[in-house]
C-alpha cells in the first residue's frame, strides 16, 4: 500500500467534475436522447391485481392518426421467452403480461405513436376484458397450501425455500440460560429515484441488431438475461447508458424487463421507440424493496453472550420473481450475524409471491430487513437481562485483533474496530447524560428514548451468493458461479495527458472525480487535467459480468481495478524512460512529471516526451514492447469464491461498520417525534473524498429515515395500490431530516489497493432499526411492542392506546 | 388534433415565436420544442419540483402549466443561469458544497433557491431548509443543498 502521507489528492475534499455539466443543464440522461424518426411509447397496465386476460381489442386504437403500432402480450409471447431466474422452478415472467395479470400496473400492451400525447390517447381506445381472480396479499397467507396460486407451473406461491444450519445451533439452544424471540414485519418501500425508468430502442431488421439506450445500473448479469429472453446472440444487443442516471439505488436494476419490452415494440413496429416511465407507473409497477416477515429467536447466556440465532424469514417478491432475486433472501448470508461473534445459526429462508409489485435490490439490499430483526432482538435480549443495550453490544462484538474474521456463515470481514467506532458515537451523543435525562423525563411523564444499531455493511457482491438458493446437491449439478470483477482502462495521449475509460455507470456517486484523484496520486499529476469517460456501451467498453454500480462496488473493486491499471501504465512509462535514458527502471524516480536518475536530477526526461515516444517514435521503444500507452485491468476480489458444501459463502467481499445512536422524544398526544441528538459513525476504510462521502452518508441516512417513519407501498385488501403518487407515497423532504453528527473511523481494508470500501448503503441498513429501537426505548414504560415499520404518528398513537388499554 | 396556437415568449433572454398544441405542457414544450433539456420531469404531478423554472422571476412548476399559459412571459431555465463560462453564484455554491449528486433534482433546487434568495438575501438556515422543502431529492439528504444555499446567500450579499 502506498504511504498515505504521499497522497496528495485521495482523502481530500476535491470538487466534483460531474457538476460542471449537471449545473448548467448539460447532463446526458436517457430522456435527453433524440434520434431521427424516434416515436414514443405508452403502456397500458392492468387495473386488477390478479385476473385472466380474456381479450384485447386494439382496433379503435390502431385507427387513431399518429399511432404506429401496438404490441400485446401475445406478441411478446411469440417474439421472446420468459426471463431466466435462479430458482428451481422460475415463473414464466415475460416483459408483458401474457394471458394473466398478477399485480396492479402490470404491462398489458404497448402503443407506439408519433408523440407521447397520441400514445396516451390511444391507451383509452384499447379494450381489455379481464376475468378477476382471487388475490393473495399477505406473505404468510401466500405460503399456505390453500392460497390462490399465482403460477400454475410452480403449483404454489413459494419461489424459493431453504433450510440452512451453521455450527451447532441445537446444542447452543440447549446450553442457553435464556431464549428471547420476536416476530418482525418489514414493510415494502423503495428509493424512488427522481428520474424514472427510461429506454430508447431501435431494431435493425437487416443485421438483426438492437441498439438500446437505457438507465439500467450496469450491464451486470441482466444484459445476458435479456439477450436470452429475446432469443438473440448477446452481441446483437448493444446497451448504451449515457453519462448520467438520475439516481439508481438498486431500483434501476428493475428497468431490464422494459428494455426487452421496448426492444420488442421497436422490432414489431419498425420504429425507433422511446419510453419514459411516468411517476404513477413507477410507483405502481417498477420495483420496490422486499417486504419480509421474520421470526427470530436468540439463545443467550446470563452474562449477555449471544450463542445462537434461529430464524425464519419470508420475503415477498410480488407477482413474479426475477433476477437478481432470490438474492433478497441470500444476499446477506455472509453477514447474517452482523457485528457479533455468533457461531451457531439455524435458518429457514422462504421467498413467496403475492399480488404486489415486483422487487429489486433497494439500497442496502435486504440488510435493513436483516438488521431490523437482529438489532431489535438484541435490544429485547438486553431488556430481558436488565442490561444496557450499549453494553450487550460491546459484549458480543468481534474483537479488533480477530480480523480478518470469518463468520459462521462464511463471510470474511476484512477489517474493523467496532468498539472504537461505537464508543466514538456514544461519546458524541453523551450517552450517559441522555440516560440520566431519560430517567428525569420519565418521572415527568415525558418519553425520551435512545436507539442504537451497530451493523456490518457488506460491499461488493460476490455473484456466487445467489447459488445458495440451491441446495449443495443442486449446486453440484449446475454451473458454479463466483466473482465480483470490475474493469478499468487508462491511456496517455501523445502529448502526455491522461484519460480514463470506466464502465462503472454511477448514478451520482462522483466516480469521475474520485477516479481523477486516485490517478493523480498514482502518477503524481494534477487531477484537473485528467479526463474520464464513464458510460456503459456493451460494444465499446470492456466489462465483466458483474460490472455496474450496485452493492457499493466502486470504492472496493473499482478502485482495485483502477489502481492496478494505472500501475501497469506507470510501469510501462518507467520502462520506456529507462530505455531512453539507458538505465534500469529501478534507478529512476518520477517527480514533477519528469523521470530522472536517482541522485542525478540532470539526467532526466519529461513524462510527455516518454508519451510522445510511445506514440510517435515507435521504433525507439524497448524491443518487443507494444506501442502506444494504455493499460487495462479486469480483476475480481480474492475472496470471491463459490459457496462451500456447508452453504458458507463470502457473499460480499468487503465489510464496513456503521452505528447509529439516536435520541428521540415522543409527544404522547400528537405522537410527533423530535430528534434531540443523532450520531452516525462509519468505518468504510480509507476515506477517498470526505465531501462525497458525507453526501453518500446523508443520502443513505435519509433513505433509512424514510423507511423508518414515512415510506410504504400500501395496498388495500383487494390488491389496489394506495400510493401511486408522491402525494401518497411520502418521501422525506428537507424538513424531515434532522441535524446529524456524522463521524468516521478509518480502518483500512487489507483487500483493497487503497484500503477503501463501500460506504453509501450502511445507514440505510442501520437507521430503520435504530429509529425503531429509539421509539421502543421511549415507550418502554408503557410496555409498547415495536416490531414493524414505518412508525407513522397514527401507528404510534394506536400502539400507545393499545398498550395503555392493556395496562389498565 | 386540436388547433395549434401561436405563442410568443422569451426564454433565457431569447425571443421565441411558434405554434403549440393547446394541451402541451410547458415542460414538454421547453424540452421538445426548444430543446432545453436541462429542465427535468420527476413526477408530472406537481410534487417533486424537478421541473421548476422561473416565470417572470417566480418559481413555477413547468409540469403543471401549459405552454400556452406562458404566452408573453419571460422564462429562465437552468441553462439561463450561467454567463458563458461564468457560473452563477448559486451554481458555484452547489459545486463548492456538493449540493448535487445525480443532478436530476438540480434544476429545481437551483431555480427555487434563486427565487428564494431574491426575496430573502440573508436567510437563516431554517428558512433555507424550508425554502427547498418543495423540491424532492433522493440523493443528498438535503444537508449539503442547504449548505449550498447558505453559501450562495453569503456570496451574493457581498457582490
Ligand atoms: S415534474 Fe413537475 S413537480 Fe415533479
Ligand atoms: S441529486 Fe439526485 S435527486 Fe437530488
Amino acid at each position: 500500500m502506498p504511504d498515505p502521507e504521499a497522497r496528495r489528492w485521495v482523502g481530500k475534499r476535491y470538487k466534483r467534475k460531474e457538476d460542471l455539466r449537471l449545473l448548467i443543464g448539460e447532463g446526458k440522461f436517457v430522456d435527453d436522447i433524440q434520434l431521427p424518426k424516434m416515436k414514443h411509447a405508452a403502456i397500458i397496465r392492468s387495473p386488477y391485481p390478479h385476473a385472466l386476460i380474456k381479450n384485447i381489442d386494439t382496433t379503435q386504437a390502431e385507427k387513431l392518426p399518429g399511432v404506429r403500432g401496438i404490441l400485446t402480450g401475445q406478441d411478446v409471447k411469440e417474439m421472446s421467452k420468459p426471463f431466466p431466474c435462479g430458482v428451481p422452478i422460475p415463473p414464466k415472467y415475460y416483459s408483458c403480461a401474457v394471458d394473466k395479470v398478477r399485480y396492479v400496473g402490470e404491462p398489458v400492451a404497448v402503443v407506439v405513436a408519433d408523440s407521447r400525447y397520441i400514445a396516451e390517447d390511444a391507451l383509452d381506445l384499447i379494450q381489455v376484458d379481464y376475468e378477476p381472480l382471487p388475490v393473495v396479499m399477505d406473505i404468510e397467507e401466500a405460503a399456505e397450501p390453500d392460497a390462490p396460486v399465482l403460477h400454475d407451473n410452480i403449483g404454489s406461491n413459494i419461489y424459493s425455500h431453504r433450510l440452512m444450519q451453521y455450527g451447532e445451533p441445537a446444542k447452543a439452544f440447549e446450553e442457553a440460560d435464556l431464549l428471547v424471540k420476536g416476530k418482525f414485519l418489514f414493510p415494502k418501500y423503495g428509493s424512488t429515484p427522481i428520474e424514472t425508468y427510461a429506454v430508447v430502442a431501435s431494431y435493425n431488421p437487416v443485421n438483426q441488431e438492437f441498439v438500446i439506450y437505457n438507465n439500467y445500473q450496469g450491464p451486470f448479469v441482466n444484459h445476458s438475461l435479456v439477450a436470452l429472453a429475446l432469443g438473440i446472440p448477446e452481441n446483437k444487443m448493444r446497451w448504451i447508458v449515457p453519462t448520467d442516471i438520475g439516481g439508481g439505488f438498486g431500483t434501476k436494476t428493475g428497468v431490464f424487463p422494459y428494455i426487452a419490452l421496448i426492444a420488442l415494440a421497436s422490432k414489431k413496429t419498425g420504429m425507433t421507440v422511446k419510453w419514459i416511465e411516468d411517476r404513477r407507473e413507477h410507483l405502481l409497477a417498477s420495483a420496490t424493496g422486499t417486504d419480509r416477515v421474520t421470526y427470530m429467536e436468540a439463545a443467550v447466556k446470563r452474562d449477555g453472550t449471544i450463542l445462537a440465532l434461529k430464524d425464519k424469514a419470508m420475503d415477498n417478491t410480488g407477482g413474479y420473481i426475477r433476477a437478481p432475486e432470490p438474492g433478497c433472501a441470500y444476499r446477506s448470508t455472509g453477514n447474517h450475524t452482523g457485528a457479533y461473534q455468533i457461531r451457531h445459526l439455524d435458518r429457514e429462508v422462504m421467498v413467496v409471491g403475492t399480488n404486489k409489485c415486483l422487487t429489486s435490490p433497494n439500497r442496502g439490499y435486504t440488510c435493513q430487513e436483516l438488521y431490523f430483526s437482529v438489532e431489535r432482538l438484541v435490544d429485547m435480549v438486553a431488556a430481558q437481562l436488565g442490561m444496557d443495550p450499549a453494553e450487550i453490544r460491546f459484549k458480543n462484538f468481534i474483537q479488533p485483533d480477530q480480523f480478518p474474521y470469518t463468520t459462521a456463515t462464511g463471510g470474511i470481514y476484512d477489517a474493523g474496530n467496532y468498539q472504537k467506532a461505537f464508543q466514538k458515537a456514544l461519546d458524541i451523543v453523551d450517552y450517559p447524560k441522555w440516560r440520566q435525562e431519560q430517567e428525569k423525563a420519565r418521572q415527568q411523564g415525558r418519553y425520551i428514548g435512545i436507539g442504537i444499531a451497530t451493523i456490518v455493511d457488506p460491499s461488493v457482491t460476490n455473484i456466487a451468493y445467489v447459488t445458495t438458493a440451491l441446495t449443495p446437491e443442486q449446486r453440484a449439478k449446475g454451473h458454479p458461479k463466483s466473482g465480483s470483477g470490475e474493469s478499468m482502462t487508462i491511456k496517455m495521449d501523445p502529448l502526455g495527458q491522461v484519460h480514463v475509460i470506466a464502465c462503472t455507470n454511477p448514478q451520482g456517486q462522483g466516480h469521475e472525480t474520485v477516479i481523477s484523484q486516485i490517478v493523480a496520486d498514482e502518477l503524481g499529476i494534477d487531477p484537473d487535467g485528467i479526463t474520464v469517460s464513464n458510460v456503459v456501451d456493451t460494444h465499446d467498453r470492456v466489462y465483466t459480468i458483474t460490472t455496474g454500480s450496485y452493492s457499493s462496488r466502486f470504492a472496493s473493486v473499482g478502485t482495485n481495478a483502477l489502481v492496478n491499471a494505472t500501475r501497469k501504465l506507470k510501469d510501462k512509462l518507467f520502462k520506456i524512460a529507462a530505455h531512453l535514458l539507458e538505465v534500469s527502471p529501478d534507478e529512476l524516480v518520477l517527480e514533477n512529471q519528469k523521470f530522472h536518475v536517482k541522485d542525478q536530477p540532470e539526467k532526466s526526461i519529461a513524462v510527455r516526451h516518454v508519451a510522445g515516444t510511445a506514440h510517435w517514435h515507435q521504433t525507439a521503444l524497448p524491443e518487443g514492447m507494444d506501442v502506444g500507452l494504455f493499460a487495462s485491468s479486469l480483476i475480481t476480489m480474492p475472496t470471491s469464491k463459490p459457496p462451500d458444501e456447508l452453504d458458507r459463502v463470502d457473499s460480499s467481499n468487503t465489510y464496513g461498520f456503521c452505528c447509529e445512536v439516536i435520541v428521540v422524544e415522543i409527544d404522547p398526544e400528537t405522537c410527533e417525534i423530535k430528534f434531540h441528538k443523532w450520531a452516525s459513525m462509519h468505518d468504510s476504510g480509507t476515506v477517498l473524498n470526505p465531501m462525497i462521502l458525507e453526501g453518500q452518508v446523508m443520502g443513505s441516512i435519509t433513505h433509512g429515515l424514510g423507511g423508518a417513519l414515512y415510506e410504504e407501498f400500501a395496498y388495500d385488501e383487494n390488491g389496489q395500490c394506495l400510493t401511486a403518487s408522491f402525494q401518497d407515497y411520502l418521501c422525506p423532504t428537507s424538513m424531515e431530516v434532522p441535524d446529524i453528527d456524522i463521524g468516521h473511523v478509518e480502518t483500512p481494508s487489507p483487500f483493497t489497493a487503497l484500503g477503501s470500501k463501500g460506504a453509501g448503503e450502511a445507514s440505510c441498513e442501520s437507521v430503520p432499526v435504530a429509529v425503531a429501537n429509539a421509539i421502543a426505548d421511549a415507550l418502554a414504560p408503557l410496555g409498547v411492542v415495536i416490531n414493524e415499520l414505518p412508525l407513522t404518528p397514527s401507528k404510534i398513537w394506536h400502539l400507545i392506546k393499545e398498550a395503555k388499554a392493556k395496562q389498565a | 388534433m386540436a388547433q395549434r396556437q401561436r405563442i410568443n415568449l422569451k426564454v433565457n433572454g431569447v425571443e421565441y415565436e411558434g405554434e403549440v398544441e393547446p394541451r402541451k405542457l410547458l415542460v414538454d414544450f421547453l424540452r421538445e420544442d426548444l430543446e432545453l433539456l436541462g429542465t427535468h420531469v420527476g413526477c408530472e404531478h406537481g410534487v417533486c419540483g424537478a421541473c421548476t423554472i422561473l416565470l417572470n422571476g417566480k418559481a413555477v412548476r413547468s409540469c403543471l402549466m401549459l405552454a400556452v399559459q406562458a404566452d408573453g412571459a419571460e422564462l429562465t431555465t437552468i441553462e439561463g443561469l450561467a454567463q458563458g463560462a461564468q457560473l452563477h453564484p448559486i451554481q458555484e455554491a452547489f459545486h463548492e458544497h456538493h449540493g448535487l449528486q445525480c443532478g436530476f433534482c438540480t434544476p429545481g433546487m437551483l431555480l427555487t433557491s434563486h427565487e428564494f434568495l431574491q426575496e430573502n438575501p440573508s436567510p437563516t438556515r431554517e428558512e433555507a431548509k424550508k425554502a427547498i422543502s418543495g423540491v424532492l431529492c433522493r440523493c443528498t439528504g438535503y444537508k449539503q443543498v442547504i449548505d449550498s444555499v447558505m453559501a450562495a446567500a453569503e456570496t451574493m450579499k457581498n457582490e
